[in-house]
């Protein structure tokens, strides 16, 4: 596969805000408030918050599928307008197609953007072989595990090549094991093929193991509350790298500004306030 | 234990029950019209009927009316599951339309459509076409509202997945939007068969001169109890065959669904 150049794929936000009519109450929620940061081509970010903080709104609007209320965002310094097909998404729970086989899942962006058949078919095979699901190609979603079924969203994103790869809390729904063997597949793709991800994620261990950068929010309305660098050394194996002493520290230091923003969000969730 | 130590009893008992309960029921009927417990007149007799349906077999009597009531059943319920799936489409595309219209359909749905049969008659005529509109009022409203509310409740992850992989309008219909409908029709469709036989059979029965309606409706006229049975009998076997079809069709279209069981 060939490398990039490591100038695409940054993301630039400006000042977005997002906000939500209320149904039945006359007013607005506002989800996100004012969220400045950048991303660098190929780097790896995550975006840690309280439950309810706009994580996955911010991600929702970065791949163009709602419209920012206020404020720019820009991919490669083109402004988002619509759903931009350099861009991945996994989703928090998969969404395959219930309907269509391991192969036909994998296969569906090639279909969609008229790869053609065989040229189509031989990149199938590749990522099915990647994730380790080579002879459940004729299998449908109901008849894998969760973490199969997370590895072939895996691939459908990746099957394209997509500069820019959103992830919505992929491996939340999965049990520890699992989801250690899958944070560890999913950095070694990301080694090989350095895209940008975007990674949302309520557990800061995880952000900590896998990010260059963490960028944690307030409670709702979402703002930006501090961007951390995160300097443990590559390549990394997340069940290891928790043993590094700098590990400990940094877990420290990013909590201590997490963690009152944790209690706001859970004291405001007690109270029914959207959110 | 008494909740767990429930005996399971195998098919094959299951069967042997329900064919003694159907030959003791077929012989009390049976014996009690020959002892004149009750009046053959009224309710017939298990051997009359027998000897009345392989008359209508023999003679090749029933095949015509049978065969004018499955026609008016699937030319009406094709095109009422088409109309049904095409106006589902429209309105869970354009949100407005079904706001505007949605009070008309719920009014539409409400109504009796049996009582209409009269009208559809007198506009139609007494051959098939009042009964192909007959069976498309009764089936459009289940093939719709099924249609509607598949559309609706697609999984939003879906939609919003298959937008970012690239699909165009097209392919969201085809590879999402239909399939994710089709499930809900299906699970609609031995409703909505059910309905067109009945829509066909009771605009048959109102006015017409053929099909199984008409034979019923002609027993009846003549005060032939033997004849409006063995009529009825003959709907429901075919109703058990296009029911198995249903199921061996509906096994088809799901085989990506975890077996329900």
């Amino acid at each position: 596969m060939a490398t990039r150049d490591d100038r695409t794929g940054n993301i630039v936000l400006e000042q977005v805000t997002q906000r939500f009519p209320l149904p039945r109450e006359d007013r607005e929620f506002t989800a996100v408030q004012d969220a400045s940061f950048e991303i660098g081509g190929g780097e790896f970010v995550s975006i840690v918050g309280p439950s309810g903080c706009g994580k996955s709104t911010l991600l929702g609007l970065i791949a163009g599928l709602v419209p920012v209320t206020a404020g720019r965002i820009t991919l490669d310094g083109r402004p988002v307008d619509g759903v931009n097909p350099r861009l991945g998404f996994v989703f928090q729970r998969d969404a395959l197609l219930p309907w269509k086989t391991v192969a036909q899942n994998v296969g569906l962006p090639l279909l969609f953007r008229g790869v053609d058949a065989a040229a189509a078919r031989a990149r199938v095979a590749d990522w099915i072989a990647r994730i380790g699901l080579t002879g459940f190609e004729g299998y449908h979603p109901y008849q894998l595990s969760g973490g199969m079924r997370k590895r072939v969203a895996l691939a459908m994103t990746m099957v394209y090549e997509p500069e820019i790869v959103l992830m919505d809390e992929p491996f939340g729904a999965l049990d520890v094991q699992t989801r250690n063997l899958m944070e560890n597949d999913l950095l070694e793709i990301w080694t090989q093929f350095r895209r940008t991800v975007v990674f949302v994620t309520h557990d800061l261990e995880e952000a900590i193991a896998l990010s260059d950068r963490i960028v944690v929010m307030t409670a709702s309305p979402g703002r930006v509350k501090a961007v951390y660098t995160i300097t443990l050394p590559r390549p990394r194996s997340v069940t290891e790298i928790r043993f590094h002493p700098d590990f400990g520290r940094l877990y420290e230091t990013i909590w201590k500004d997490l963690k009152d923003e944790v209690r706001l969000g859970y004291e405001r969730s007690q109270k029914g306030l959207p959110g | 234990m008494a909740t767990s130590g429930v005996k399971k009893v195998s098919r094959a008992e299951i069967r042997v029950w329900r064919a003694v309960l159907l030959g003791g029921f077929l012989l009390l009927w049976e014996v009690a019209t020959r002892r004149a417990w009750v009046d053959p007149f009224f309710v017939s007799q298990p051997t009359a009927l027998a000897v009345q349906i392989a008359g209508w077999i023999r003679s090749g009597f029933i095949f015509r009316h049978l065969f004018v009531t499955m026609e008016e059943t699937i030319i009406g319920f094709l095109l009422g599951t088409l109309l049904g799936v095409a106006v589902g489409f429209l309105f869970a595309h354009w949100e407005t339309l079904a706001q505007i219209f949605d009070p008309l359909m719920v009014a539409l749905n409400a109504m009796p459509r049996v009582v209409l049969a009269p009208l559809f008659i007198l506009w139609f005529g007494l051959g098939l076409l009042s009964k192909v509109v007959m069976v498309i009022s009764l089936v459009f409203f289940v093939v719709f509202f099924s249609t509607y509310t598949g559309l609706r409740e697609v999984d939003r992850d879906l939609v919003n997945n298959a937008r970012i992989l690239g699909a165009n309008p097209r392919h969201m219909i085809r590879h999402v939007l239909l399939p994710s409908a089709l499930t809900w029709i299906f699970s609609s469709l031995r409703t909505s068969v059910g309905f067109a036989l009945i829509g066909a059979v009771v605009g048959e029965y109102l006015g017409s001169h053929e099909g199984m309606g008409y034979v019923i409706s002609y027993a009846e006229s003549m005060f032939n109890a033997t004849g409006v049975l063995a009529g009825l009998l003959v709907l429901m076997a075919a109703v058990i065959v296009i029911d198995v079809a249903l199921k061996r069709l509906d096994a088809r279209f799901s085989y990506w669904k975890p077996v329900a069981k």
